[in-house]
């Protein structure tokens, strides 16, 4: 067989300094609080997230109790509602999603998958925990300050965010400012880790093109944070001068309750150009690590090697850049050159291309496979269906003629919801149900995971659908109430009540989820070894779940791709990538 | 071209039994070093958006440019020969004469507090003549700017110090000093090419 083989090994000089020492925990509170291993940063930051992202769960209720039955809840004020869905969005895209993808699954899995006995600066890697800790601290205090958090929207659009007369205008913006320039300096700490431990510490054999599909999506979303983040600090320094200093980036002369304010001649569009520029690339960053965790959910329990291995590589890879040039899709109403208009409608199109690559190799990933619906491949297949969904009213949206009158409706809500909300968070249960035994030794609760799946995926839909039909009708988002308005009809109202109903027992299903994760950690049945044969390292690790060091004393050595199921000859339907060719056994029928 | 001839290869091929040749790492580099690159490249970007916020914003009307206080000059200059004693410290740490590294690094730091403090003189002479930030949005852009660029250098103090306090040790790893000495150098190097663009870019608009 033709083998590319490439001697770096032994024409590069060996690196100037050897292997890193491990850090060894000496006490019990360097060993699991102040704790430079990776793993336990992981669950840290998991935790951490699923905490605020609670919250979060909480605030959509209060906003869908306000939409279902308003007039019926004197606690909710306008006010209230404004701070809900600001809090809301700000929580789940970037305290949740993007912490719990790269800070949780990327620093469990980064070190695990590629061989390395740990992240390469591991003190950075624990203060980038504690700094994202502060963050979402700070951001839980604009709860307690005098007018409470910011009710600006979570795109924090100037002048509004900081002129009187919306929630939060004085502490709450300032805070949640504060808090988003934490999140972005602890996340750099964690991103550089990241980067570099998946370019400078595989294990020998584990070349670019073997790794995991998982790991190609984590450190691409890694890179279009580290690049985009920065634009999103940019922006909320200007904001804080603005708002602190009196400058005028963003402010343009404006008169507040009959005041001429001193700000003059900034551009409030120039913001949503920077807010942009990072919030579309965070798109993908909650999007290339769910694409690449179910790449290998399908393929693990499916048996069968992912279809198309390159092509998804270079797919994530285009995505992540044509992420760059597509942000001004988002501000078709906020008035733009025709042409701008033209080009960004067309790029966004074409980023549909190498997306629509993945689901279609997705597909054919299942074709002919030996599919196992457990609870993994369960939450793998309703991504796909989801990500479709949401997907193809993304590609309504980008079009600008059909964009102008849809946006700022509810049909905008139900296709980012879809795509960016429901979509990776399925992922992120698979891959919570994937590796949970690998974690802790134990396998979560099946029937309660089949509950869990059933409601969650039946019930997101009987949420967002609906949300699609009343947005069509022109119900704008960001309401706290409808009142005379003759062109909606009675029945979005019925609807809305349905739709708070559902979003309450889907929210509850989370709950049942938590209780599982819980509950199994002491009371789940043992997990066998490998229990999904699967390939990779992670599961060829000398402890299950895997102590400090991850591997015993020789690292592992890596002789084939992670997508070695169901390989003719081999006795079993799976090689794990550590095992020697000469040792793998064969089931006799080719010699 | 590493990159793109990794992408090509067929990882489905597997190994003929002959050993596996990849060494695990994609440079020939000691991991900080290759760390340090990735993280100028985010400071990078970050000021590639405020140098484009700044181009956007100088087209509006009510745009005043700045005079430039001459001290910013001798600052620069301060920078740069603090860059040239980092990079004396590097030269000496290859030739294994710590004594001249010590020096150095002393004095490529006293230099940059001299910047540092240098640059709020700048802040205190500009406040003196009445350019708040709240005035124009040039004034503005100056002290973010420069603020931002100080704090990057504030950060490298820290390692600096930190270097030196190694350097000071009795049972020194000679490859060890080398390789801080040349992180610190390559940093000093990077925020004195950051700090030139800014000042270029303040000089002629």
């Amino acid at each position: 067989m033709a083998y590319v083989t490439h001697d770096d090994a032994q024409t590069v000089p060996p690196a100037e300094l050897g292997e890193m020492e491990l850090y060894h925990a000496k006490s019990w509170m360097t060993k699991y609080v102040f704790s430079q291993d990776a793993k336990i940063i992981a669950i840290q930051y998991s935790v951490t997230a699923t905490a605020i992202g609670m919250l979060g769960l909480v605030l959509s209720w209060l906003m869908r109790l306000q939409l279902g039955f308003p007039e019926s809840f004197d606690f909710i004020t306008p006010t209230d509602y404004y701070q809900f869905v600001t809090m809301h969005g700000m929580i789940m895209v970037i305290y949740l999603l993007t912490a719990l993808f790269l800070g949780g699954f990327g620093n469990y899995l980064i070190p695990l998958m590629v061989g390395a006995r740990d992240m390469v600066f591991p003190y950075l890697n624990m203060l980038s925990y504690w700094i994202y800790l502060l963050a979402v601290l700070i951001l839980v205090a604009s709860w307690f300050v005098p007018g409470g958090p910011t009710g600006a929207g979570w795109t924090l659009y100037p002048p509004q965010a900081i002129t009187s007369g919306t929630p939060g205008q004085g502490g709450g913006i300032l805070l949640m400012l504060i808090s988003l320039s934490f999140f972005i300096i602890g996340f750099t700490m964690g991103g550089l880790n990241y980067v570099v431990t998946v370019l400078q510490a595989r294990t020998r054999g584990m070349s670019l093109m073997r790794m995991p599909l998982t790991i190609w999506g984590i450190f691409t979303a890694t890179v279009l944070a580290l690049l985009a983040f920065p634009a999103l600090f940019v922006g909320a320094v200007m904001m804080t001068f603005d708002n602190l200093l009196g400058s005028s980036f963003f402010m343009p002369a404006i008169v507040e309750f009959g005041e001429l304010l001193d700000h003059e001649g900034g551009s409030p569009v120039f913001f949503q150009h920077i807010f942009w520029f990072f919030g579309h690339p965070e798109v993908y960053i909650v999007a290339l690590p769910a694409f690449g965790i179910v790449s290998d959910l399908l393929s693990v329990h499916a048996r069968k090697n992912i279809f198309g291995y390159r092509m998804m590589v270079w797919a994530i890879v285009a995505i992540g850049a044509l992420s760059f040039v597509v942000w001004a899709h988002h501000m078709y109403v906020s008035g733009m050159n025709p042409y701008f208009g033209f080009f960004f409608a067309t790029s966004t199109l074409i980023i549909a291309v190498p997306t629509a690559l993945k689901v279609y190799n997705w597909t054919l990933t299942l074709w002919k496979g030996n599919i196992h619906l457990t609870l993994p491949m369960l939450f793998a297949l309703a991504f796909i269906v989801t990500f479709v969904n949401g997907g193809i009213t993304g590609l309504f949206l980008g079009n600008v003629t059909v964009d102008v009158p849809l946006s700022d409706t509810m049909f905008v809500v139900a296709h980012f919801h879809m795509v960016m909300g429901v979509a990776p968070l399925l992922v992120v249960f698979g891959a919570v149900y994937h590796w949970y035994p690998l974690m802790t030794g134990r396998m979560l609760n099946e029937g309660l995971g089949k509950f869990h799946f059933w409601v969650t995926f039946l019930g997101a839909y009987a949420v967002f659908l609906p949300l699609h039909y009343i947005g069509l009708l022109g119900v704008p988002r960001r309401y706290f109430e409808l009142t005379g308005t003759s062109y909606i009809p009675d029945s979005v109202q019925t609807l809305n009540a349905f739709v708070t109903t559902i979003a309450l027992i889907v929210g509850f299903a989370q709950l049942v989820f938590i209780y599982n994760l819980i509950r199994s950690r002491t009371k789940g049945e043992v997990a066998e070894r490998n229990p999904w044969k699967a390939t990779t390292l992670e599961w060829q690790t000398e402890n299950v779940p895997p102590t400090h060091g991850n591997f015993g004393k020789k690292l592992p050595v890596v002789y084939r791709w992670a997508y070695a199921f169901s390989v003719p000859g081999a006795r079993d339907d799976f090689i794990p990538q550590n095992l020697p060719p000469d040792q793998v056994p064969t089931d006799g029928s080719v010699s | 071209m590493f990159f793109f001839r990794q992408i090509i290869q067929k990882p489905w091929v597997t190994a003929d039994g002959s050993a596996p040749v990849h060494g695990g790492a994609e440079f020939s580099l000691p991991k900080a070093k290759v760390g340090l690159w990735v993280f100028c490249a985010v400071v990078t970007s970050l000021f590639l958006i405020f140098i484009a916020s700044y181009s956007m914003r100088m087209s509006v009307a009510d745009w005043r440019p700045l005079p430039e206080p001459g001290l910013l000059w001798l600052n620069t200059a301060i920078l740069v020969f603090s860059s040239m004693a980092l990079q004396w410290a590097q030269v000496n740490a290859h030739r294994e004469l710590i004594g001249k590294v010590k020096a150095g690094l002393f004095f490529g730091g006293v230099l940059a507090i001299a910047f540092l403090a240098g640059q709020l003189l700048v802040w205190q002479q500009l406040v003196d003549l009445g350019y708040f930030s709240s005035t124009n949005p040039a004034n503005a852009f100056f002290y973010l700017f420069t603020g931002i660029h100080g704090l990057h250098l504030l950060g490298g103090l820290v390692a600096l110090g930190r270097t030196t306090v190694k350097v000071r040790k009795a049972d020194l790893d000679m490859a060890y000093v080398r390789l801080s000495v040349e992180l610190c150098t390559t940093y000093w190097h990077f925020l004195l090419a950051v700090w030139l663009v800014i000042f270029g870019l303040l000089l002629f608009t």
